[in-house]
């Protein structure tokens, strides 16, 4: 498949702090593609050396084949960002912003139907003739989104554009991102949420002290943890486990007991045989396979091995 | 530049207008009312006592000098508060992610702080000669320093912009550099009524250049050769600019 973003061993340093440890990426095209680390990995320092806000002390970059430094006009042309805070102009309403954005690319008055697509689009029809020091923050970050397409790019690029967001306005980013994605556009996006880059995500990359420690499909991310949770209501809270179940609890409180089952070594089946043949009657259970969290705690942090998928 | 690369200059030039447009009461009014007010005061405190240049009243003399001051001073506030607030604000992100070239950008904040500067000194001009005889000599050297003075201005401007880190560095700047030398250049006096040593020092200063070859365009007479005032006014923008054009491609402060 193509390359949307290729970089290519970059480095960055920030006086002692080695930010980014010789990254390589690709993002394919027309993928949706996560970048998830903690504080600290070293994700925005890229985005930023990927759209131009920083320069990278070695390695290189390129957006749709064109190389961030010595290709600048292309490769801005080809990306939009949407930046993690809430900034904007306080001398301009949201119209006229999107005007002047659309006018920094060279873009004319041929670009105004695109313009009120997205006033449209973005609910900000109501909003268009404010000031943008009037608006919520939830409108500044439709703006911001706005703002970024303006130009039509070929690449976007979120930097964790839920943050902080409500619930109503988190549905309706996703909505659109999908949206984005299915007209053809490479999405690139960063986010705490582990859920969130669970739901929208077909590829990942995980950053962990600016390096890369994992890049694959969200399948076969989690398919690195071969284990699932069985948590069970028990009739009684005064009971005795069987042996060969002790070693696979991970909680128990009461008359609730969670155990941690191997996908392929431990049968639901047989942990119930278990513990009926040990008179323990068993009112409720349920299953929660592990997600992408377990496999991010796993690559990002040393936690001992019953929190994490090894 | 192609037409795409022109269009984008031309529009953050004309954001950086349209930004000071929108508070006209302050970037234009305020300083013209200032000016009058230097004018009302020292124009009517030394009317008859001075005459600088024979056969020019005082308040003419001192004209030119205050329109000057007052290209100094807005060209120079036009490019470094619009750039510190951009950068405080988070917004200078818009232009930076945008293809503009460090050379449109640099063309973009100058022409926007050479219109302020005109354009506040048109206006201190436009209602001083209600009151005042004026005679205009050189109309060249009154359009060539005020668009001269302006860019330079604008320029250094848009260094100290770069340069500044918070507001207090840049008031710092205005106020312990480019006040001293707009007061310390002529506006109010020519060099020659000044003791040996501070019409020396007086010619280190640039702004007195720009403000004596713009005198030069009323009057048709000046402290010193307009064509010397206008070769170190010219290096001056130029070494200004090659600084500003170095920080910018380099990305100093705004790309790191």
């Amino acid at each position: 498949m193509p390359t949307a973003v290729s970089i290519r061993s970059v480095h960055k340093h920030f006086g002692e702090l080695h930010a980014l440890n010789d990254i390589s990426l690709d993002v394919p095209q027309g993928s949706f593609f996560g970048l998830l680390g903690p504080n600290g990995a070293g994700k925005s320092t890229l985005i930023n050396i990927m759209s131009g806000l920083m320069k990278a002390d070695a390695g290189t970059v390129s957006v749709m084949g064109h190389d961030v430094a010595s290709a600048y006009r292309q490769a801005r042309h080809a990306l939009g960002v949407v930046p993690q805070e809430l900034v904007y102009d306080p001398f301009f309403t949201v119209r006229e912003v999107l005007r002047l954005q659309s006018g920094y690319f060279g873009h004319g008055p041929e670009n105004q139907p695109w313009i009120d697509e997205l006033i449209e689009t973005l609910s900000l029809a109501d909003k268009a003739d404010a000031n943008l020091h009037d608006l919520s923050g939830g409108m500044k970050r439709r703006v911001l989104i706005a703002q970024a397409l303006v130009h039509k790019p070929d690449v976007v690029v979120l930097d964790e554009p839920t943050a902080g967001v409500d619930v109503e306005l988190r549905q309706a980013l996703w909505q659109f991102t999908r949206r984005l994605h299915a007209d053809g556009r490479t999405i690139v996006l960063t986010t705490h949420y582990l859920e969130e880059a669970e739901a929208l995500c077909e590829e990942i990359a995980i950053l962990n002290r600016g390096q890369v420690v994992a890049q694959e499909s969200k399948t076969a991310l989690l398919a690195r943890c071969p284990y699932r949770t069985l948590r069970l209501t028990l009739a009684q809270s005064d009971y005795h486990l069987p042996e060969s179940l002790q070693a696979l609890v991970t909680e128990a409180e009461d008359n609730c007991l969670s155990l941690r089952l191997h996908k392929i070594d431990h049968h639901i089946g047989d942990v119930l045989k278990a513990l009926q043949t040990a008179g323990i009657e068993v009112t409720d259970l349920r299953t929660e396979e592990s997600g992408l969290e377990e496999v991010f705690l796993e690559l990002t942090a040393d936690l001992p091995a019953e929190t994490t998928c090894s | 530049m192609n037409a795409a690369s022109l269009r984008g200059v031309y529009t953050l030039f004309a954001k950086e207008v349209w930004r000071f447009m929108k508070v006209f009461v302050q970037t234009i009014l305020t300083p013209v009312v200032t000016a009058l007010l230097y004018l009302l005061v020292f124009g009517q405190a030394l009317e008859g006592n001075i005459e600088v240049y024979e056969g020019v009243a005082y308040s003419a003399f001192l004209i030119p000098g205050l329109m000057m001051m007052s290209i100094i001073q807005n060209a120079f506030a036009n490019s470094s508060s619009s750039l510190i607030q951009s950068k405080m604000m988070g917004n200078l992100v818009f232009v930076l992610l945008s293809p503009i070239s460090s050379l449109g950008f640099f063309i973009a904040f100058t022409a926007a702080a050479v219109v302020r500067g005109v354009l506040v000194a048109l206006a201190v001009y436009l209602v001083a000669i209600l009151f005042v005889d004026l005679p205009l000599e050189a109309g060249w050297a009154v359009l060539v320093f005020a668009v001269l003075g302006s860019a330079t201005l604008g320029v250094l401007g848009l260094i100290a912009g770069v340069w500044a880190e918070k507001f207090d560095q840049l008031a710092g700047f205005q106020n312990f550099f480019i006040l001293p030398l707009s007061f310390l250049s002529g506006v109010f006096y020519s060099i020659h009524s000044l003791p040996g040593i501070w019409q020396t020092v007086s010619q280190f200063n640039p702004f007195f250049y720009l403000i004596d070859g713009f005198r030069y365009g009323f009057f048709g007479q000046s402290d010193a050769d307009p064509m010397l005032s206008l070769s170190v006014t010219l290096v001056f923008l130029l070494g200004l600019s090659a600084v500003a054009l170095l920080m910018l491609h380099k990305g100093y402060k705004i790309r790191e």
